[in-house]
């Protein structure tokens, strides 16, 4: 099958590839450049496993062609982590518990990053319908809530509600 | 809970972050489809469109001509090596690939070997298979009328599709009290086909090394052990022997059951490995793993209790008709081939009970699996609990009342039921106390009798359940024939650390964690320097995997069995570095000190160094041991939960205001991972009691065979759980824990409807069958003539 030639910046750093018109942008992120932190866990746009940053705008990566990224900008759970630490989202999911087998844990990561950045305070209502396209079988979604609520709190320099600070102080 | 250790040590009771969420929240997870081998190539399935069709013809010519594609292979190719058939977890048989007949819609009918993912699917697309369609038999109660088609023309002498017929309890003596009871009711009970729907589908990399004659099977298996040992036994004919299979389980993204059978795609590509010489690597769709790997539940029951007129219940009587597809691929490793049924009794105490159930095969496909429940207790405690309350609303008494007045009574444990458990501990009125005490039951019985006044619904959903789980005692539970124990090997280091494998496989679960922390309690090690190893047959001990919440009750158990052999033995070097007599020892977690001297005492550091540098004469150097755990018992967690439902009149609309979920798992590992099982489980819990069932038309088409449809509930329709606990330790297990993964997906559903029913009961409504959606209820209202115009 024919090729065409793209550039897509991948966590900082620039690759020029060959690819298949049809190739979708998850299988270019896992396969043809090795970074499988992004998963795959259905074929219908449904689980939200495969979310990823694409100029800073949360899309599942599955429902993308990799053509589509020509010149942009990918951001994946790898790229989360500076030379600082942990995200505090990352952060947040490990002190609240907010990840059980781990699968969903990078596309939930990548889904609120970007809802923290349009709603800074969000309530656990809007946190709940903001993650509403990202499916977890193993957490209930409690914590999840909590995880990003803690990010949340991190991030826009606020009190943290009393419920997870119990948590964080409760024993390392 | 007090804990015995130390923060720094980690012992039972502390709520320590988790070692395993290093990796998975920088991507660092690995999970099958995360691993790429040189050469590895890629295997996609072809699957039938039909339910029943004879297979006339399979041309493979054009998928061969797509440059890329290396292989097809059929049902006829594994003939030739008689690999076309393999036996399922309750010794009946499946096919691999067809050579002649499919039984099943999605069923798979051929591989496709390929260079890329992409030309795989390519191929697949490109085979053309010829089929003449036959009329499926979709429902149980068909398949058993006397005239069906046989399904199974394939087993010899097979004159009709009932797969087994199995009862226990007293038949005569429960009819006897049935006829004698003052009040008997009876309902129609029907639990859904469900799929378990992980968020991580299953797959493989097989690798097979022609020069070693070796295979490295990288699975997504929460059974590891059990599935070399399958492999060996299967295709042993073909030179796969034991000690050349390894099998490795790594990161698994959610199990819940449905990864513990073997799916054809497993064998596949194997036999395609083993074939081409190259890694082969299969990762099913989700639309795949939907409509074709196993299923759970499907049972179809009758369910009478009897009573005195005060509501004491005298009796129980269940007959079941449950469709196990085209094979019995259930996952009941057990004597028992309804599992544990017999758990049906549940929390109450009355001496008569009779189960029957007939098992049926149909041309959907097969299963039978937990859906993160011990093998059928879900649809046990579904059953009980809705015929409670059904005995409630018959006699007009509260159903909290009831169940008080019915309790087995915390002084009656260890408690033989009727069907013949003996439940090893429990406290059930203190956990419907609690759940009450903090819902605020009275008052909210108060606030529903005036909302009725005005016209508005509003219910209150009790379940308090017994659970059974920690397969088990080798006299009852085996996997074709392997007996059901479970294992851990301690090794520490000379410096004090330590490395501990297990026999199982977590999946979400915790071990690295809570494993550690049973290490630690023991040993005085800080979990933080105790490793936890599973999921590669190669290392780890032999064991039967995680699923039915059997491994704190089985591998947590020979953990602490493990420990304390190396306590032992530690004592012994202590005694010789203090020179004193092992008596004169007192322990502490973490050291050994001289009773009455407590200065002069050995950590536990210093007598594991003493081992390898300066072991007693006459003692084996060096610091490990092993143990194998075969339960004496099962173990019998148990809770109440109290659901509170509001409902929209005119759209039928069920809205879950609160949800208080009391748990007693026995003694606690890690507060914080029980605490998260318990959510998990709830939402699981959730889903069937209101959203998730599997549809099949008469033709064998399913209805909602992906995400689309099939609704998995997300953060938006997921309560805000609540939960709190009782702690009743189990009497005989080593450290008083139970298990407690699968509590939660047992009890809500039926709290759930419970709470649903009871808005709706002041209407006349007895009994809904679950998932109780949003249009059945509107259906119900109107015909009530109880919904609002909108
Ligand atoms: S993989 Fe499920 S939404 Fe992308
Ligand atoms: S943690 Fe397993 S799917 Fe979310």
């Amino acid at each position: 099958m024919a090729t065409k030639p793209i550039k897509v910046t991948l966590n900082g750093t620039e690759h020029s590839l060959e690819v298949e018109p049809r190739l979708l942008l998850v299988h270019l992120i896992r396969e043809n450049l090795s970074m499988t932190g992004t998963h795959i866990g259905c074929d219908t746009s449904n689980c939200g496993a495969c979310t990823i940053l694409l100029n800073g705008k949360s899309v599942k990566s599955c429902t993308v062609l990799a053509v589509q990224a020509n010149g942009k900008e990918v951001t994946t759970i790898e790229g989360m982590a500076t030379a600082e630490g942990l995200h505090p989202l990352q952060e947040g999911f490990r002190e609240m518990h907010g990840l059980q087998c781990g699968f969903c844990t990078p596309g939930m990561i990548m889904r609120a990053t970007e809802l923290l950045k349009q709603n800074t305070n969000p309530t656990e209502d809007e946190i709940r319908w903001g993650i509403s396209g990202n499916l977890c079988r193993c957490t209930g979604y409690n914590n999840i809530v909590k995880a990003i609520q803690y990010a949340a709190s991190k991030l826009n320099g606020t009190e943290m509600p009393a419920e997870l600070k119990e948590e964080v102080s409760a024993e390392e | 809970m007090g804990c015995k250790t130390s923060r720094e040590i980690g012992g039972m009771g502390h709520p320590i972050k988790r070692k395993e969420d290093a990796r998975f929240i920088q991507g660092k997870g690995k999970y099958v489809d995360d691993i790429k081998l040189p050469g590895m190539l890629y295997l996609d399935i072809v699957r039938s469109p039909y339910a029943y069709a004879k297979i006339k013809n399979i041309n493979i010519d054009k998928a061969m001509a797509i440059p890329g594609v290396l292989a097809v292979i059929t049902g006829k190719d594994l003939e030739k090596y008689n690999l076309h058939w393999m036996p399922t977890l309750m010794s009946d048989t499946q096919m691999v690939l067809p050579t002649d007949t499919v039984m099943y819609q999605s069923q798979e009918v051929a591989a496709v070997i390929a260079t890329s993912r992409y030309v795989a699917a390519d191929g697949v697309e490109a085979v053309e298979v010829d089929y003449e369609p036959m009329k499926p038999i979709m429902r149980p109660k068909k398949a058993l009328e006397p005239d069906a088609p046989v399904l199974r023309s394939d087993k010899e002498g097979k004159k009709d599709n009932l797969i087994w017929h199995w009862e226990t309890g007293d038949r005569d003596g429960t009819e006897k009290v049935f006829q004698n009871a003052d009040v008997v009711v009876k309902e129609q009970i029907y639990i859904p086909r469900i799929h378990v729907v992980s968020i991580e589908t299953c797959g493989c990399v097989a690798d097979f090394d022609k020069v070693e004659g070796k295979l490295t099977l990288y699975m997504t298996t929460q059974a590891p052990h059990a599935i070399r040992t399958v492999l060996a036994l299967v295709a042993g004919h073909v030179g796969l022997s034991e000690e050349k299979i390894r099998v490795i389980s790594p990161d698994i993204g959610g199990g819940f059951g449905g990864k513990v059978p073997v799916y054809p795609g497993y064998v596949c590509a194997v036999a395609a490995s083993v074939l081409i010489g190259q890694p082969v690597k299969w990762i099913e769709d989700r639309t795949e793993n939907l409509q074709a790997d196993s299923f759970a539940r499907d049972y179809d029951m009758t369910c009478e209790l009897a009573a005195n007129k005060n509501g004491k219940i005298q009796a129980l009587r269940i007959k079941t008709l449950a469709d196990h597809g085209y094979t019995d691929a259930a996952a009941n490793p057990s004597k028992f081939p309804a599992g544990m049924f017999s758990i049906c009794t549940g929390s109450y105490d009355f001496d008569t009970a009779f189960t029957e159930m007939d098992a049926a095969y149909t041309n959907k496909p097969p299963g039978g699996v937990a859906y993160r429940c011990s093998f059928r207790v879900t649809e046990a405690a579904h059953a009980i609990e809705r015929m409670v309350d059904r005995l409630a609303l018959e006699i007009g008494k509260d159903p909290a009342q009831l169940r008080m007045e019915n309790f087995i009574k915390k002084d009656q444990f260890p408690y033989q039921s009727a069907l013949g458990w003996e439940y090893d501990s429990g406290d059930y009125h203190r956990a419907l106390e609690k759940a009450m005490d903090i819902i605020g039951y009275d008052d909210l019985r108060k606030e529903q009798a005036e909302k009725r006044k005005n016209g508005e619904l509003m219910g209150i959903g009790i379940c308090s359940f017994t659970e059974i789980v920690g397969a088990g005692p080798s006299k009852d539970f085996d996997i074709l024939g392997i007996k059901m124990f479970d294992s851990c090997e301690i090794r520490v280091h000379p410096t004090g650390k330590a490395i501990a494998r297990f026999g199982t496989k977590s999946q979400g679960q915790g071990h690295e964690t809570t494993y550690a922390q049973i290490i630690a309690e023991e040993l005085g090690i800080p979990a933080q320097h105790i490793q936890v190893e599973e999921g590669d047959t190669d290392t780890a001990p032999y064991g039967l995997g995680t699923y039915a919440s059997r491994s704190t009750p089985t591998a947590g158990a020979a953990a602490a069995k493990a420990a304390r052999k190396l306590r032992k033995k530690a004592r012994k070097i202590a005694a010789h570095l203090l020179e004193v007599s092992e008596e004169d020892l007192e322990w502490e977690p973490g050291k050994f000190s001289v009773k009455g001297a407590p200065e002069k005492a050995k950590t536990i550091q210093e007598i594991v160094f003493a081992s390898y540098t300066n072991h007693p004469q006459g003692m084996e150097a060096g610091f490990e041991a092993t143990h194998y755990y075969d339960p004496p018992n099962l173990t019998f967690p148990f809770g109440s939960y109290i659901c509170v439902v509001d409902i929209d009149r005119s759209t039928g609309e069920i809205k879950i205001r609160r949800f208080i979920a009391v748990d007693d798992c026995g003694n606690i590992i890690n507060p914080m991972i029980v605490e998260g099982q318990i959510h998990g489980g709830l939402t699981q819990g959730l889903a069937p009691a209101m959203y998730e069932e599997l549809i099949y038309d008469d033709e064998g088409n399913i209805l909602n065979g992906s995400l689309m449809d099939y609704l998995v509930p997300t953060a938006v329709e997921s309560p805000k759980w609540e939960t709190a606990k009782t702690i009743t330790p189990s009497p005989h297990h080593p450290i008083g824990a139970k298990g407690v993964g699968e509590s939660p997906t047992v009890g809500a559903p039926p709290a759930i409807a419970n709470a649903i029913i009871d808005a709706l009961s002041h209407l006349g409504v007895q009994h809904m069958d679950i998932p109780i959606t949003p249009y059945k209820v509107w259906k119900v209202l109107n015909e009530k003539g109880a919904a609002l115009e909108v």
